[in-house]
């Protein structure tokens, strides 16, 4: 068959194409996050901004916190995610056995413009989130104000929320025992202290209601299932604004953490996602996401930018951090296998 | 007349070079290599991609490969080590070295996060240790060691870490029936309040027997409408029994959710009508896992069931009625018996899939009705503990097979009394 030039000029303009998408395609990067309202906020405050300014798409995918996924991947060399919304513990369990990449902080930022706590070896923090004390004040006749209140089924009847696992739910009971915070983890790690929390559980075991995703308490407490909960400040916040403002948050002793970004090793997109981490981290994109969804900005600046009216709803304003503590990450690198073992062994008698 | 047919067998062996013994032999073996032939293929694909997955993944269940990766020299010197007293110097020597050696790497970190598995806070304790390693010039290995941690001085640390310098473990077996090794080796039972998984299992065997005899009696009827009404009628129930089978499992589990919480539409009608004041509590607990779990699972029994039954003839039971026989013993003696392949093939069926049913009873359920399989996950998942997930797996498994050839044996019964 003759090779004529017209012949194959639409198979050359075909493979240009293709090559072309194909480039562009290769630019797209897979960011994985906990879902729910959070995600929408990242979407709004980091996705499209990064969308528009780089022109590379941002391809959001979610999960449950659960690092077999990610421990799969890197074992199998096929890592499909490039940059991962983390847990403190989590993270730093992952970096110790080599499922994450050691940031290199010259293609983000100066480490002295973040939060001390959030610049960590294999991870750099997003935002600064809270397990508070949440209540549908339709249902209670009087609003509770402690954890102690949580465990008083005579004074505020009807069921709690607690989230499924020993991570926020073993502390609490330590609160409500009378522990203070700051030697909660120190009574947690004692095989003593251990036994008096989940004696403390046991105490309301037969009235709670066991939640897993971050979007369920605030489902929880509107369909009137429980009456409190403990919950993530941010969603209880988006659903206020939603209209459920008889979703009340008591600030009371509420403990707050870190999620990071973390790079799995072997993922083909490291660049791209270096440049999705450095522009996410920006101080005007971390403000526009604490608009979005009231978690703490981990860049200083952006605590600065952050519009007057949310401070109070964030985990860092002043009257929030009274009385709260800090999640021990080295703790639960160390403790929370075996104390997550305890509880489903608690739980499933 | 036996004499001439001996005298002709006699002829006809003589004539060929073979008896006809060895050709029949010969001519049925390459039938059945003819036929086996015919099904390599099939059987190599299943091993490829069934049987050999499945035995790797149960393989590690006794895999023990993490100290003895991080730590070859240290293993293969405690092996020979008698461990009455403590460890000679060169056990501290090689175990100091490659300590410093690999200290930061991703295979100390599965190292001492495997040893945490057993002795909680083991892997602060190396990573506490591993940072003052390799010991400094003049300062023997034992004393660095030791000015470490003091528990490198304690008999028992060492004796844990030689239990576990072997490839391979029972360990993972043995926590999946609540059992542990104690600090002398032997097989004892776990704290009370750390034993749940023989709890487990028995409520797993329970909860698929309920469930199974709930299908029984609910889809047998069913399937003796579909077998012996006209078609008409038999297509309609046909399309309601199949439409839900189609929908997507986690679907249905969603609108299970949707209609029994407490502002769901079952607690509305019943409010409506009167009938009860506060919402009834349907789901989170076992009555919601019941009911999902017996509606996902009534087709498989109503198709067996309706497949066995659709061969089985009218006439039988109307010959018994004939001959003075009263309804329910003709059904009881004559319907039934030809009805028992079906039931038990559904019955089997619906139990097994009850045993390793995970996504109903984790959504609709509360902790207390979670089966083997939601630890399966948890441990999958949550703390990545594959050893553990593949022995529980294993002992599912083992329970299932001992299951499968106690009904093979009744069943086979069945089928002899029957032949006879």
């Amino acid at each position: 068959m003759n090779r004529s030039p017209s012949n194959t000029r639409p198979i050359a303009i075909a493979l240009a194409a293709m090559s072309l998408l194909a480039g562009t395609a290769r630019a797209d990067v897979t960011v994985i996050s906990f879902g729910g309202t959070n995600q929408k906020a990242q979407a709004k405050a980091f996705y499209e901004p990064y969308a528009k300014a780089t022109g590379s798409k941002v391809i959001p995918g979610e999960y449950n916190g659960e690092q077999a996924k990610i421990k799969a991947m890197v074992e199998a060399k096929n890592v499909t995610w490039d940059v991962v919304e983390v847990e403190s513990p989590e993270l730093a369990r992952g970096c110790e056995e080599g499922l994450y990449e050691k940031i290199d902080y010259s293609k983000i930022g100066p480490k002295a413009d973040f939060v001390p706590a959030a610049v960590t070896e294999c991870g750099i923090g997003i935002f600064v989130w809270s397990t508070i004390l949440a209540y549908n004040s339709d249902a209670l006749k009087t609003a509770p104000t402690s954890w102690a209140d949580f465990w008083d089924l005579k004074k505020f009847p009807g069921k709690r929320g607690m989230r499924k696992g020993a991570k926020f739910t073993l502390e609490f009971a330590l609160i409500a025992d009378g522990v203070k915070p700051d030697e909660v983890y120190k009574v947690l790690g004692t095989k003593a202290g251990t036994e008096r929390a989940f004696k403390k559980l046991d105490q309301i075991k037969s009235s709670i209601q066991w939640w897993e995703a971050g979007a369920q308490p605030p489902q929880l407490l509107a369909a009137g299932d429980v009456v409190m909960t403990s919950a993530y400040n941010g969603r209880i916040s988006t659903a206020q604004k939603e209209g459920k403002t008889n979703l009340k948050i008591v600030w009371t002793n509420n403990i707050y953490d870190f999620d990071l970004w973390g790079i799995p090793v072997g993922t083909p997109k490291k660049d791209e996602a270096y440049k999705f981490i450095a522009f996410a981290s920006k101080p005007e994109n971390q403000a526009v996401f604490a608009g979005e969804i009231p978690y703490g900005p981990t860049n200083l600046k952006g605590t600065a930018l952050v519009d007057k009216a949310i401070v109070p709803e964030l985990p860092t304003a002043p009257q929030n951090m009274k009385g709260a503590f800090a999640s021990d990450t080295q703790f639960w690198v160390e403790h929370g296998e075996d104390l997550e073992q305890r509880f489903n062994a608690w739980a499933a008698k | 007349m036996s004499n001439l047919t001996a005298t002709i067998a006699e002829t006809v062996t003589t004539d060929r070079s073979v008896s006809l013994k060895t050709q029949l032999h010969r001519a049925e073996r390459m039938k059945k290599l003819k036929y086996g032939a015919l099904i390599v293929p099939l059987a190599l694909f299943l091993l490829f991609t069934f049987a050999w997955p499945i035995a790797a993944l149960l393989k590690r269940s006794i895999d023990n490969p993490e100290i003895v990766t991080a730590f070859p020299a240290t293993s293969a010197l405690l092996h020979s080590w008698d461990g009455r007293s403590l460890p000679d110097n060169a056990v501290f020597a090689a175990f100091a070295e490659e300590a410093g050696k690999i200290k930061g790497t991703p295979v100390f970190a599965s190292a001492a996060k495997r040893l945490n598995m057993e002795l909680p806070g083991f892997r602060s304790l190396m990573m506490k240790t591993a940072r003052a390693m390799p010991p400094e010039a003049g300062q023997s290995a034992r004393e660095a060691l030791i000015a470490a941690d003091q528990r490198w001085g304690d008999i028992a640390t060492w004796q844990y870490l030689g239990r576990n310098a072997s490839p391979t473990t029972a360990r993972y077996l043995l926590a999946s029936v609540d059992r542990k090794y104690d600090d002398a080796g032997h097989i004892v039972k776990v704290d009370d309040d750390e034993a749940i998984y023989v709890d487990v299992l028995k409520r797993t065997f329970g909860m698929s027997a309920v469930v199974t005899i709930c299908c029984l009696l609910l889809g047998f009827p069913l399937a003796y409408m579909m077998a012996t009404q006209p078609p008409r009628i038999a297509n309609v129930l046909m399309i309601f029994v199949l439409l839900p089978f189609w929908t997507s499992v986690l679907v249905r589990v969603a609108a299970w959710l949707v209609l029994l919480q407490s502002e769901g539409l079952v607690n509305q009608a019943l409010r409506a009508f009167g009938l009860i004041e506060k919402p009834l509590q349907l789901v989170f607990n076992s009555t919601g896992v019941y009911v999902a779990m017996v509606h996902i699972l009534l087709p498989f029994m109503i198709l067996p069931l309706y497949s066995v039954m659709k061969g089985i003839s009218p006439a039988y039971v109307r010959a018994a009625v004939s001959l003075g026989c009263t309804p329910f013993k003709s059904f009881w003696k004559v319907y039934f018996p030809q009805a028992v392949p079906g039931v038990g093939a559904g019955c089997l069926l619906v139990f097994i899939i009850c045993m390793g049913y995970y996504i109903t009873p984790a959504l609709l359920g509360s902790p207390k009705e979670q089966m083997v399989s939601y630890f399966v996950a948890f441990y999958t998942n949550q703390t990545i503990n594959w050893g553990m997930a593949a022995a529980l797996s294993a002992i599912l498994f083992a329970a299932t097979l001992l299951l499968y050839m106690v009904y093979s044996r009744l069943v086979g019964q069945q089928d002899a009394v029957k032949a006879r």
